[in-house]
């Protein structure tokens, strides 16, 4: 589904990722960790879009398509989907409004039908359930004034809105308590499916006792210095990550 | 303006034959003198420094003229040019002269006296000089003269002590093609008593096309008694053939609260003009605004709080979005006297520029002479963020229409604070046409 390929990138003058080569199939979750400034954020924002970092070598191939010659909407109706760390506050639009408008283009993208208020209403009920919010949060402004536990739970609701064939999370537990943490995992999970991938970029092991993941990468310096399955979660937790660094 | 002052001369003495009250030719003699005294405001005054008129004063508007027989507009056409609601009063004017077929004011509570000027002076001429020009004294400001000399019409309101008034009063003015090439000079009198409740909407909108530009020269003059709430909103949408200068004077008694919205989509240079005093203890005033231009449009606001009295709190929030080669400006002065401690006072402006060629000048000016108060201003002049701009683009939306609804987004954030649904909901639809339907269209 995804294949990065030596990918290094720049933002400003400066080189964050030094050679990243990854690839992940349809149904397999993997964990990207590693310590702060490690590029494990940037790896997400590019893969999303993001137009901050300039892409100096490698590819990025998705679905068989060069993934970076797409601009970030084109890649959110191809089906890539980001889990901001910090999610964008926009005042004076309605969540309805704005996962409205987003769900029909991106049906529209793909061929299919819109739908009106009211059938997108009969949707979104279904979907507040999965990450147990309140109907009231869609008649506010997209995220503004929301608590950091709303704004991640926010971030999957559109993802279960959007249903993405590949879901990038990208520290989607950093700041969350348990009770948080335990429904926006649940949330991830319930949506998995055989045809569809998750990366998971987390900073701690926690989040990965709900998720769990198939392959857990670690990255340093912009590198990923060392590949494993879940159990390098677990053992990163106890060594930290001085250990990987020396490893590496 | 000599030869302008002379047509002006002349066409006050025309007027006066009319009649009136016997206080009334005085009070405009003295107007007239002080308009033709002042005369136009230049650049090189600090009020207007941002502002040339010299496209108003080059001109000579004439007095609008009277209309005689039906009136040329229906119902349905006056619903079509500005936003209403069937439950407010309405009273409605074409090219300044009130329409009384096209006006429902009927169901007001017997107390309240909403009446036009022109009755006003005939019914209740003791109220209305005891009111008239005292807060708009017109002095050292030539529009608000030029208003008292020339002022034909206009609406009275009286609401007495504890009367609520449930729906609100809207005020309309409409100019068509005959208001081609004339001045008209709306005035507004509101005097609401301790503990009563008004709201006023007044929206100006034009119809048809003008061949010479008009002016709508406006002033409202609103008396907020101690405990008493006035909303007051008013809406311009002329046609970018006229020039808008409109000056609203508040006084406003203890516990009271002033609240006010500027909607300013309209006219070639619209010149918007707050001023109010908080008087008595514990006062609150809100002035809000949004504009809305392109092309070769200018909007001015100027807003002046004079902070009188202890324990008053001022807000503003002031959004303008432009276009084209657009020029926006905002003013805010605040001003705290050595009595007013503990006021509690803020101001804030926001421009977003769509086009290189747009520009905006912000004048925030804090006058304080107490010791103990809280007052603070913020203005930005940018861009749509590109952060707000990717997270919509990466759930899919098309990077224009990301960007459309982020501009609307920005305007919607102050059109929140309209409590008057229909009117919020109505403005709103204005705006989100306006934005993701094509950029550069007329309001």
């Amino acid at each position: 589904m995804l294949k990065i390929d030596n990918l290094h990138a720049t933002a400003g003058d400066k080189e964050i990722l030094k050679g990243i080569s990854l690839t992940v199939n349809a149904g397999e979750v993997h964990a990207i960790m590693g310590p702060n400034g490690s590029g494990k954020s940037t790896l997400a924002q590019i893969i999303a879009g993001h137009p901050g970092y300039v892409v100096t070598a490698g590819s990025v191939i998705y679905e068989g398509k060069d993934l970076l010659a797409m601009p970030a909407e084109e890649r959110a109706q191809a089906g890539v989907f980001l889990a901001f760390q910090y999610p964008i506050e926009i005042p004076g639009v309605t969540n309805a409004y704005f996962f409205r408008s987003a769900y029909n283009e991106v049906r529209k993208a793909n061929g299919k039908e819109e739908l009106d208020p009211i059938e997108f209403l009969d949707l979104m009920e279904k979907k507040l359930k999965l990450v147990e919010m309140d109907e009231a949060m869609l008649h506010r402004s997209v995220n503004a004034g929301f608590s950091g536990g709303e704004k991640k739970r926010n971030e999957i609701l559109q993802m279960a809105v959007l249903e993405p064939k590949l879901a990038i999370l990208d520290e989607t537990d950093s700041g969350l308590d348990i009770d948080a943490l335990r429904v926006v995992a649940g949330g991830v999970n319930a949506l998995r499916r055989p045809d569809n991938a998750t990366i998971v970029v987390t900073h701690y092991q926690r989040l990965l006792n709900y998720i769990v993941p198939d392959f857990v990468h670690v990255l340093a310096h912009g590198r990923i210095v060392m590949s494993g399955g879940k159990e390098l979660a677990l053992e990163l937790e106890a060594r930290g990550y001085d250990w990987v660094k020396e490893a590496a | 303006m000599n030869t302008a002052r002379t047509t002006y001369e002349q066409a006050f003495s025309a007027l006066r034959a009319s009649g009136g009250p016997s206080w009334l030719p005085a009070l405009r003699r003295e107007a007239m003198d002080r308009f033709s005294a002042l005369g136009f405001p230049t650049t090189r005054n600090e009020d207007w420094h941002f502002t040339s008129v010299t496209p108003i004063a080059e001109r000579v508007f004439k007095v609008a003229p009277t209309r005689s027989g039906p009136a040329t507009l229906s119902p349905a056409d006056v619903a079509a040019l500005v936003i209403g609601d069937p439950d407010w009063h309405r009273l409605v004017f074409v090219n300044g002269r009130f329409e009384a077929s096209l006006s429902a004011f009927a169901g007001l509570p017997a107390e309240v006296r909403v009446t036009t000027l022109a009755e006003a002076l005939k019914e209740s001429p003791e109220f209305v000089a005891e009111h008239l020009g005292k807060l708009a004294s017109g002095e050292g400001q030539t529009f608000t003269a030029f208003n008292t000399a020339f002022a034909q019409d206009g609406v009275v309101i009286h609401v007495p002590g504890g009367e609520v008034v449930e729906a609100p009063v809207h005020i309309v003015h409409i100019a068509d093609a005959q208001a081609a090439g004339a001045g008209i000079h709306p005035r507004l009198l509101v005097v609401a008593e301790a503990l009563s409740r008004l709201t006023i909407i007044e929206s100006f909108a034009s119809t048809g096309s003008f061949g010479a530009a008009y002016l709508t020269n406006a002033v409202a003059e609103i008396e907020v008694g101690n405990g008493a709430r006035v909303d007051h909103y008013k809406i311009q949408r002329e046609s970018t053939d006229a020039f808008h200068v409109g000056t609203t004077q508040v006084r406003q008694g203890r516990d009271s609260m002033y609240h006010s919205f500027s909607y300013a989509a309209g006219a070639a240079i619209s010149r918007t003009n707050v001023y109010t005093q908080l008087a008595g203890e514990n006062g609150e005033t809100r002035l809000n605004g949004l504009y809305l231009i392109d092309g070769t449009q200018h909007a001015d606001h100027q807003t002046f709080v004079e902070h009188l009295a202890p324990g008053c709190a001022s807000r503003e929030l002031y959004k303008g979005i432009l276009d084209g080669s657009s020029h926006g400006v905002f003013n805010g002065k605040v001003y705290v006297d050595p009595v007013a401690q503990k006021t509690d006072g803020k101001q804030t402006n926001h421009a977003l520029l769509l086009s290189e060629h747009a520009r905006v000048d912000t004048k925030p000016q804090l006058e304080i002479f107490a010791d103990d108060v809280k007052c603070t201003h913020g203005a930005t002049v940018g861009r749509l963020d590109e952060d707000a701009l990717f997270y919509m683009k990466s759930r899919g939306l098309g990077a224009e229409n990301a960007r459309a609804l982020l501009t609307y987004a920005f305007a919607a954030e102050v059109l929140e604070t309209i409590e008057v649904d229909a009117l919020r909901e109505g403005l709103e639809a204005l705006a989100f046409a306006r934005f993701t339907q094509s950029f550069g269209e007329q309001h």
